[in-house]
């Protein structure tokens, strides 16, 4: 059996030596993940913010189904995805299944949800205390959904993290509609998925390990800029 | 804060300037145990600075490389399942199937041997020991190549699995990889192609049980994709790769092709 | 749908004067508790209006109510034939307890410069005004009580109010902070701002006031020219208010 140590050690080494597959592996990996972050927060943010300053008949409903949706299987979403992107599906004209752009996009459904469950309950806390303040300042609602970003923005910082962290860990929608395919849209996930089904799960958990320590230096830099903004009291 | 954010996205999607479009590129649907055995690794690379064609590898189960084939998600299928094949070339998925390559079968099982089957080579006789012992077995159980061959060996040594399903029959729904990993966990027999279990790295103390039965034999085959049927694929660029893997020099890549010296694909393309 | 806090649209300018304000039979309940209950009330045209009263007497609804922030349950407020709700954007009000947004002093102010179409090169003029330029680049949340009511104020000015609606801004402020934010008060008063101003301390009053407006369980008990009130009020609350018994 496999000692973790022994993962360890291969993980430094892979680091250390710079492995030039597995430099191209984070790479993407780090670019797939953090565009549908930024996809996600572009979608999640103003629709979270809407609806955290709005009142509407069956608002109920509509946060019922953005909580629900922030537990969507991975591979549910893939394969939403692939059916969308196949050749023979609506949107295969485009020629994107297989592609970094099909993982970004199946990964931006994946995490979209939970920028906007998770920010729309920060806005909506936040908008209680400045709702007044608003009112008598005569804000326009989109006046006050910008302000209330902005202001939020350390806080929000924090659901970015988390829609990056599923994003980045997640392979059950990558691998349907990237294909693990070397070179093309092998990422840190599918390729320990990949390591494991070769039985080599010491070369599988130091990826992992590659995978975790840049979650935490990830979370390390988040961390620190929410310190430092706390104490301007911009938390 | 708004226009910041455009600011990176516009950057990020930038930096993924689509990758899939250059010519003389295809997507090869194929079986996992050649991926994951690492022949690709040994052949694409002669057959690309010949060609300067691209070979995109999917590998997944047979079942499902069958059906994103028929989705029209690939130029090429390299599977090996010989019924379905012939299936999908007749359904006017492929414009025609050729034997590429095999190897062989084996089931593979702890060293303390629990059914007492270890050294037969009667793959149907070794099967009904196992579940008339109730040993442990490990399948597929994912429609795949290996599962399709295991489904009918079953059936010609006269025992239904499913009746012990979740009992001493596990059924994985996973790739090779995966359900040797979960057999060798729980101390189950598998079936298993030879060249995975060569390259395979996670064996602990598994040894080879049962082989050298003519059943257990695998065939694997190649087919393009038909352009009639998918206007998308790429025809010259996978009958290049096909005609390359059935030409000598590709069956002698394929042969050359060895894991701690042992050679894993037995080319038996048809000589022209 | 509906936004909460959606304001009503932004008047322009040009319009005719909102004052005199004239208040009817206004009346505020909250289930079984009436806190205003047949108010009546005019206010003139110009001069700086304190409100007075003891504690729950409605003050603070009183002013949420001339801004349109809140609606009476019955009654009519009537800003020279505007409903308050019309006329929230012609005036400002400085809260008991100022809401500062998470940012720096001098975005706190162009923030509001921007949303509200003035012109943004007037925050140093309006820093400097109450006193805050030193203060400009520091984070607002990290001010003093004085220094976060004098930036509130600057905040309100920003918007040319025709109308200052006041709430308790000094309430358990150091003497000096009291007296700067009385100043940039009366210097609003006298450039030709309304100001309607709620306090508890006497000798505020005293200082600011040019009529008193006394409320007492939900009316109005006296309104009165401050030069008539102080020295010798009519209503027995007033009395008893002024000279320190406690009123309920």
């Amino acid at each position: 059996m496999h000692s973790i140590g022994e993962s360890i050690a291969l993980a430094f080494q892979l680091v250390l030596t710079g492995s030039a597959d597995l430099i191209e592996i984070v790479g993407l990996s780090l670019q797939v993940s953090l565009s549908a972050t930024g996809f996600a927060l572009l979608i999640g943010l103003p629709l979270g913010a809407l609806v955290a300053i709005s009142r509407f008949p069956g608002r109920n409903v509509v946060l019922a189904v953005m909580n629900a949706l922030m537990g969507l299987p991975p591979v549910v979403v893939g394969l939403l995805v692939y059916l969308q992107l196949s050749r023979s599906g609506p949107l295969g004209f485009l020629g994107l299944l297989y592609t970094p752009t099909a993982m970004i996009i199946a990964q931006t459904i994946l995490i979209a949800p939970i920028v906007a469950a998770l920010s729309r309950q920060i806005l909506e806390d936040l908008h209680c205390e400045y709702a007044e303040q608003f009112r008598s300042l005569c804000l326009n609602p989109w006046q006050s959904m910008e302000a209330l970003l902005w202001d939020a923005r350390f806080s929000l910082l924090t659901v970015a993290l988390a829609g990056f962290g599923r994003a980045v860990a997640e392979v059950g929608a990558v691998i349907i509609v990237g294909g693990n395919i070397d070179h093309l849209t092998r990422v840190m996930t599918t390729s320990i998925a990949l390591e494991t089904s070769k039985g080599d799960l010491a070369l599988a958990l130091a990826i992992g390990m590659v995978l975790l320590t840049i979650a935490l230096t990830v979370n390390a830099a988040v961390q620190m800029m929410r310190t430092t903004a706390a104490r301007q009291a911009y938390v | 804060m708004f226009r910041k954010i455009l600011g990176a996205a516009a950057i990020a999607v930038a930096a993924n300037s689509p990758v899939f479009a250059e010519d003389g590129a295809i997507i090869v649907q194929s079986t996992t145990s050649t991926a994951n055995s690492g022949l690709y690794d040994h052949i694409l690379p002669i057959f690309e600075g010949k060609t300067g064609i691209k070979a995109n590898v999917v590998a997944v189960g047979t079942g499902q490389a069958i059906r994103n084939a028929q989705n029209c998600d690939g130029d090429v299928l390299l599977v090996h399942a010989k019924p379905a094949e012939e299936k999908f070339v007749a359904d006017g998925y492929g414009t025609g199937r050729t034997d590429l390559m095999y190897n062989d079968f084996i089931i593979v099982g702890p060293a303390e041997d629990p059914a007492g089957v270890t050294g037969m080579t009667d793959a149907q006789a070794a099967l009904k020991k196992i579940a008339g012992e109730g040993a442990l077995f490990a399948s597929r159980g994912d429609d795949s190549g290996t599962h399709k061959k295991e489904v009918s060996l079953w059936k010609d040594a006269g025992v239904d699995p499913d009746a012990g399903s979740g009992q001493w029959y596990r059924e994985t729904g996973s790739g090779m990889g995966a359900t040797l990993n979960a057999g060798i966990g729980m101390g189950a027999y598998v079936m298993t192609d030879r060249a995975t279990w060569i390259s395979f790295a996670n064996k602990q103390d598994y040894e080879i049980a049962v082989e050298g039965d003519e059943d257990l034999f695998n065939q694997y085959g190649v087919i393009p994709v038909n352009p009639d049927k998918c206007p998308s694929v790429n025809v010259e660029a996978a009958n290049a790769f096909s005609g390359w893997l059935l030409s000598p020099e590709g069956q002698a890549a394929i042969a050359e092709y060895k894991v701690d010296g042992q050679q894993l694909f037995f080319p038996n393309a048809p000589s022209n | 749908m509906t936004i909460t806090g959606a304001p009503p649209r932004i008047e322009e300018a040009t319009q005719a004067p909102i004052l005199q304000l004239s208040v009817t039979d206004l009346s505020l309940r909250f289930g079984e508790a009436t806190v205003l209950d047949g108010l009546d009330l005019t206010l003139g045209p110009v001069g700086c209006t304190m409100i007075m009263g003891p504690n729950g007497a409605g003050k603070s609804l009183l002013l949420k109510l001339l801004h349109g922030l809140i609606k009476p349950t019955s009654g009519r407020i009537d800003w020279s034939g505007y409903s308050a709700a019309d006329v929230t954007a012609r005036q400002a009000m400085v809260f008991q307890k100022p809401v500062l947004l998470r940012r720096s002093v001098a975005a706190n102010l162009d923030f509001v410069l921007r949303s509200r179409g003035k012109d943004r090169d007037r925050c140093h003029a309006l820093l400097d005004h109450v006193g805050l330029t030193h203060k400009a680049d520091q984070p607002a949340r990290l001010l003093s009580g004085g220094e976060a009511q004098r930036l509130a104020l600057a905040r309100a000015l920003a918007t040319d109010p025709e109308v200052l609606l006041l709430d308790e801004p000094t309430a358990s402020l150091d003497p000096a902070s009291v007296l700067a934010i009385e100043r940039i008060v009366s210097s609003a008063r006298d450039r030709g701002v309304r100001i309607v101003f709620v306090t508890h301390d006497i000798g505020q009053a005293r200082r600011m006031a040019d009529d008193v407006v006394f409320l007492h369980r939900g009316r109005v008990a006296e309104h009165a020219p401050a030069a008539a009130f102080f020295p010798e009020p009519r209503c027995q609350a007033a009395r008893d208010y002024l000279n320190g018994k406690i009123v309920v």
